[in-house]
């Protein structure tokens, strides 16, 4: 059905829900229902890592793999596991599909280093000595990196040509986690410069293409990690999120993208884009793979205290005390049959729908997101219309703010100290213009410069500064609204994904962050998983996400909605060139 | 980290006015004309840049201007009014015109903590270029600063000795600029919350100079990271003839404290006076070793003159490099003379808004770069940091922390009873104040034993002369390398204070006493030199002289009384000097009127 605004609350009241519902709920009896005691429990303590259930399939622990489970990484390691797979064969894989993919996800691959990783990860696990230790799901396997995060001595590009010579010296404190648990990198995907795009098109070296229509982009700028994971040229990946870098590419290719909380994460090892917003999240294929990498991206190795910025910018009385390090996500993700209630497992919830969100939505978005939201009522739980005011004000503010900290993130970029280095001879001011006007690309120096301008002498009253106030508007509103429900159901993005160079119009390229920008500003939490695809006019179907966007530190609770979700939800379709060893995965 | 340990071949000639070229263009008419120095320069800026804002916000901005209220547009029309008015008529120059400097300081205090501000690195003056550097101080891509809590708890330290108000939040921001030795395109510092604010300083004014304290205001004190250091290749070394400049980013990061002063001080050797004190101030912190020639304290001074009774303030000169007090003073002082001067000769317009650097070697001010418009640095708040908060606890654990302060000991001193002077040397060094409290101490702790003695002014006296000169002579670092421990000095003052031996055989014995050490006591036992007071012993002694000399006698006898001195002299040669010489003086009367 078709969608118009204003809604009329509640949702549910509106007609041709129940027969949906009632579907799945004929569906969902017919299951076991196992552990119902279990399940309340659990998810009422998901967020604070209390003992978790035996039963529950944990990171640490591969055995006890169920068969239905959507996790790439569950069920690779399982292969791993049982010994029919090496890692290095897994690699192998990939790599051998990177190759005959003309997608263009990757910025680098580093070939050698990936399968001499893998090696090592395999006699890692077949040596006899070490067989005893728990290891963690994510050991050998291949994971791709936004190349905006430093990997020690590989290229980090950011998609920018002044740092098309770089190697960082250290690695990101997320890849020192993942690496921890024995995760091997296989190379770097593309991104929008600085991550100043929602196409990846505006990547100084080629752009990447959309897995389901080649005409399209993926989104951006984490769009070569979210057209990786669709595409199946790696488990997972991670991206970057400052205005919707990771939600909205995710909605364009189809895949599961977790924004978390701003300061959930560790930001060292992130090239600062606008360092109020940035985060680092994962993108994947299912909501539990989202799950068990956020388990380890959050861990926490010390050296860095960036994460307790949040504080600045949002007032942290309302978060729960049990908001960083230890809470356990794969604890969130309870299977179906260990479900208490298959009939109505999201009872009890209660969601607010953003009335302004839909105003110009695209009607094949909107329909795609009705379906969710009609879902979501199915399966239980509560939904209601609310306006927030202050939402629209949210593209402008947030457009101020993060190009203001970008023009002064991005001073460091002079061409002296790293990167390339190709003018150095020559008088310092011509040197630093060059290497800047040489170096950076249209979109970056345009944000440079209205960024600058913002804070300049005499303007920055007028633009910076109110910008702050209405950004604390935003998160006062949304927090307010959040005392009153679970999350907001809204859509991913506004539209279906671009068509290469259709947006040369650099505003209304910005008004595609409508959906994401606001969550952004108020350091929230929000998750973006696949609704209904959508045919084209060439009868492409294409896929669009629906976003859950969560209460600060709620990243466990988002995570068990959506997997729920994206359990009941009807399959959806697979990459046209989906592994021809699908029976492996 | 080899892509880190860069040396830049870029030409920085012309840098500086190039570059400084590509601010903001402003009317330059007017600034040139009415710079204040210090703080009120920064007033003035803050004024410009308001005015300008509401120009802007009428122009372009309808709904901006829309906010400002009919008061707020009629105070505007009034500072402008005023700033128009050229009151130079008013205030005719000539040759016998009185003058008046205005001047204030800035001062950079490297603060000496374990790491510099944002990151593990050690830093210490002198190192191989390039060899204290992280990726993190480096503005490598990806880093992010983390806050070192010790240099919160030095910029504290400093701020309570300053008597200043600590602002119980204050917040970090960005100075950007591009310069080869910022290596992130922004300094990270603290512009409008400030950690410290509204101190004051009692400084001690040389004698020459009249003498007494002058209380010097401290307008606020901030937080601030260091930028690298510039090596200028070939040509004469400077900025403008080098034909290629080397970045060493070793001091890049490191925790600096910049203090602010109002523009309190009436000449150089006032500065100077504050300079030291200062200095004193973050030495007995140990917060900063407050070495000039190192770079650990820098001081830019803000000089402008105008006659007596003007309001408008002159043209402001910024002057630096100055690698001693006394440098400073006489820096100061040159360049009050020199824009008195101009004033004078009808050539105020050649005094402008410059940066000058004091020539040691022609003793004299010279140009270092002219600055043309206000830099607009586009401060806004550093979205990397979180808002620092120093609770009154906190504060409070601090002051209590803190050692006693060169102010408090002038006054624990003076209230000894001890001279002015003495109480200016021995504060001028922590290591003599350490040492002269344990001589008192160790007095004290004999005093319980004995008799109560007080040796303050005897000590002072012989550890300010004497033993001070000998250190200095002998290039010993400090007291503390004297053969003469404390206990030792605290006994030979006793002897003397106690009458046990004269002043006069305490300065003999003194040498030896140096040289080998040991008891004084001993010493003078051994040497058969304890003081004669027995008045039977004296009264031989005056008698034996007496007889040996009896034309003196006869002629001291008949009125020529200025023979005493010499009856007293040969007393005390008589007694090889251990004669007491009040007692001896009255018997010596009593026999001569006998």
């Amino acid at each position: 059905m078709t969608f118009s605004p204003p809604l009329s609350p509640p949702l549910r009241a509106r007609g041709g829900v129940g027969v949906n519902c009632k579907k799945n709920n004929n569906n969902n009896a017919k299951k076991k229902k196992k552990k119902k005691k279990n399940f309340c429990r659990r998810f009422a303590t998901a967020s604070s890592n209390a003992s978790s259930s035996s039963s529950s399939s944990s990171s640490s622990s591969s055995s006890e793999i169920d068969g239905t489970t959507k996790s790439v990484i569950k069920k690779i390691a399982q292969k791993l596991q049982s010994g029919e797979l090496t890692s290095l064969r897994v690699t192998e894989m990939y790599l051998k599909r990177m190759k005959d993919s003309s997608l263009n996800c990757y910025a680098s691959v580093n070939e050698e280093d990936a399968l001499e990783r893998a090696a090592e990860m395999d006699r890692e696990r077949m040596n006899p000595e070490r067989g005893e230790k728990k290891r963690s799901l994510l050991h050998g396997i291949p994971i791709a990196v936004k190349d905006n995060i430093c990997t020690k001595n590989t290229y980090t590009t950011a998609g920018s040509k002044i740092l098309r010579e770089y190697r960082p010296d250290f690695d990101a404190d997320v890849v020192k986690h993942l690496n921890k648990e024995g995760v091997v990198v296989l190379g770097k995907t593309n991104m929008d410069e600085f991550g100043m795009g929602s196409t990846t098109e505006s990547s100084a070296y080629a752009p990447t293409s959309n897995p389901w229509d080649e005409s399209r982009v993926p989104g951006g700028s984490s769009g070569g990690s979210a057209a990786a994971v669709a595409a199946q040229l790696c488990a997972a990946s991670l991206g970057s999120d400052t205005g919707g870098s990771i939600r909205q590419p995710a909605a364009f290719c189809g895949t599961v993208g977790l924004k978390p909380s701003y300061g959930r994460v560790s930001r060292h090892g992130l090239l600062a884009y606008a360092s109020s917003f940035d985060c680092i999240g994962p993108i994947t294929s299912s909501v539990e793979d989202a799950a068990i990498l956020m388990d380890v991206l959050c861990g926490n190795t010390g050296d860095d205290n960036n994460s307790n910025l949040d504080a600045k910018y949002f007032d942290s009385s309302n978060n729960n005390s049990s908001s960083s390090g230890s809470s356990s996500f794969t604890d969130a993700i309870v299977s179906k049959e260990n479900l208490v209630d298959v009939a109505a497992p999201l009872k009890g919830k209660t969601f607010a729908v953003i009335k302004e969100t839909f105003t110009g939505l695209d009607e094949k978005v909107s329909a795609s997101v009705m379906e969710s939201i009609e879902l979501v009522e199915s399966l239980g739980a509560k939904v209601h219309e609310v306006s927030c005011p202050t939402f629209l004000f949210g593209l402008p503010a947030y457009y101020i703010l993060a190009l203001s900290e970008a023009s002064s993130n991005l001073a460091r970029y002079d061409g002296i100290r790293f990167g390339a280095q190709d003018y150095l001879n020559m008088d310092l001011v011509d040197s630093i213009k060059s290497s800047r006007f040489e170096g950076f690309g249209a979109e970056v120096k345009r944000r440079i410069l209205m960024g600058t301008y913002t804070l300049s002498e005499g303007y920055s009253d007028a633009y910076y500064k109110r910008a702050q106030e209405v950004r604390r508007l935003i998160y006062a509103e949304m927090t307010q609204h959040l005392q009153t429900y679970d999350g907001f159901l809204t859509p991913a993005t506004s539209s279906l994904a671009y068509m290469k160079n259709e947006n040369q119009e650099p505003l209304a390229m910005f008004t595609g962050d409508l959906m994401t920008v606001n969550v952004n500003l108020s350091g929230l939490p929000a998750l973006v998983i696949r609704s209904k695809d959508s045919a084209d006019e060439n009868n492409t179907l294409l896929p669009s996400g629906i976003q859950i966007i969560g209460k600060k530190y709620g990243e466990a609770e988002l995570l068990g909605v959506g997997h729920i979700i994206e359990m009941f939800s009807a399959e959806r379709k697979l990459y046209k060139d989906a592994f021809p060893e699908a029976s492996l995965f | 980290m080899n892509n880190t340990t860069t040396s830049t071949t870029t030409s920085l000639s012309s840098l500086s006015s190039r570059f400084r070229r590509s601010a903001k263009k402003n009317n330059n008419n007017k600034n040139n004309k009415k710079e204040a120095t210090g703080i009120f320069h920064q007033r003035e800026e803050t004024r410009q840049q308001q005015r300008r804002r509401r120009r802007r916000s009428a122009t372009t901005n309808a709904a901006a201007s829309g906010t400002k209220t009919e008061g707020e547009q009629l105070h505007l029309s009034a500072l402008e009014q005023s700033e128009l008015i050229d009151d130079t008529e008013d205030f005719p120059i000539d040759a016998n015109t009185k003058f008046e400097p205005t001047i204030g300081i800035e001062t950079h205090v490297q603060l000496q903590t374990k790491t510099k501000a944002f990151c593990g690195c050690q830093y210490s003056y002198g190192a191989n270029a390039n060899t204290q550097i992280c990726p993190i101080c480096m503005g490598h891509p990806g880093t992010y600063p983390k806050l070192s809590e010790e240099v919160v708890e030095k910029g504290v330290q400093i701020g309570v000795a300053l008597n200043c108000k600590i602002r119980e939040v204050s917040k970090f921001d960005r100075k950007q600029y591009f310069y080869p030795d910022l290596p992130k395109g922004y300094q990270i510092s603290q512009f409008d919350e400030p950690l410290c604010e509204h101190g004051n300083i009692k400084v001690v004014i040389p004698v020459e100079e009249g003498g007494g304290e002058a209380t010097i205001g401290i307008t606020r004190a901030h937080l601030e990271e260091d930028a690298g250091k510039l090596n200028h290749v070939g040509g004469s070394g400077n900025v403008s003839t080098a034909t290629h400049s080397l970045a060493d980013y070793n001091r890049a990061g490191v925790a600096l404290l910049e203090i602010v002063t109002e523009p309190d001080f009436k000449n150089g050797k006032e500065v100077s006076a504050y300079g030291q004190e200062l200095r004193r101030i973050v030495r007995y912190l140990k917060a900063s070793d407050g070495n000039l020639n190192e770079g650990s304290m820098r001081c830019d001074v803000n000089v402008s003159v105008k006659p007596v009774g003007r309001k408008r303030f002159g043209t402001k000169v910024e002057v630096k490099n100055m690698n001693s007090f006394n440098a400073m003073a006489r820096a100061i002082d040159y360049e009050i003379e020199r824009q008195e001067k101009l004033y004078k000769e009808g050539r105020g317009d050649e005094i402008v808004q410059e940066t000058r650097t004091w020539d040691d070697q022609n003793q004299r001010t010279v140009t270092m770069r002219k600055k043309e418009g206000l830099a607009d640095y586009r401060y806004f708040p550093e979205p990397d940091l979180n808002p620092l908060v120093c609770s009154q606890a906190y504060v409070a654990n601090v002051r209590k922390e803190m050692p006693e302060l060169p102010n408090e000991i002038r006054d624990r001193y003076k209230a000894l009873g001890l001279p002015n002077g003495d109480v200016q040397v021995l504060v001028e060094d922590e290591n003599l104040v350490r040492f002269y409290d344990e001589i008192l101490s160790a007095n004290s702790s004999r005093s319980s034993e004995e008799k109560e003695v007080n040796i303050s002014k005897q000590a002072a006296n012989w550890l300010t002369n004497d033993l001070l000169a000998f250190v200095k002579n002998e290039k010993l670092a400090t007291p503390y390398d004297l053969k003469l421990n404390p206990e030792e000095i605290a006994e030979f003052c006793f002897l003397i204070e106690n009458g046990e031996i004269s002043g006069k055989i305490g300065k003999d014995i003194l040498p030896e006493l140096l040289l080998d050490g040991g008891s004084p006591r001993k010493l003078v036992e051994e040497k058969g030199l304890m003081q004669i007071s027995d008045p039977k012993e004296i009264e031989k002694i005056v008698q034996k002289v007496l007889d040996m000399n009896p034309n003196q006698l006869e002629q001291y006898r008949s009125g020529k009384t200025k023979l005493k001195g010499f009856f007293v002299g040969a007393c005390l040669r008589e007694s090889g000097g251990r004669a007491n010489p009040t007692l001896t003086d009255e018997i010596l009367m009593r026999k001569l009127e006998e």
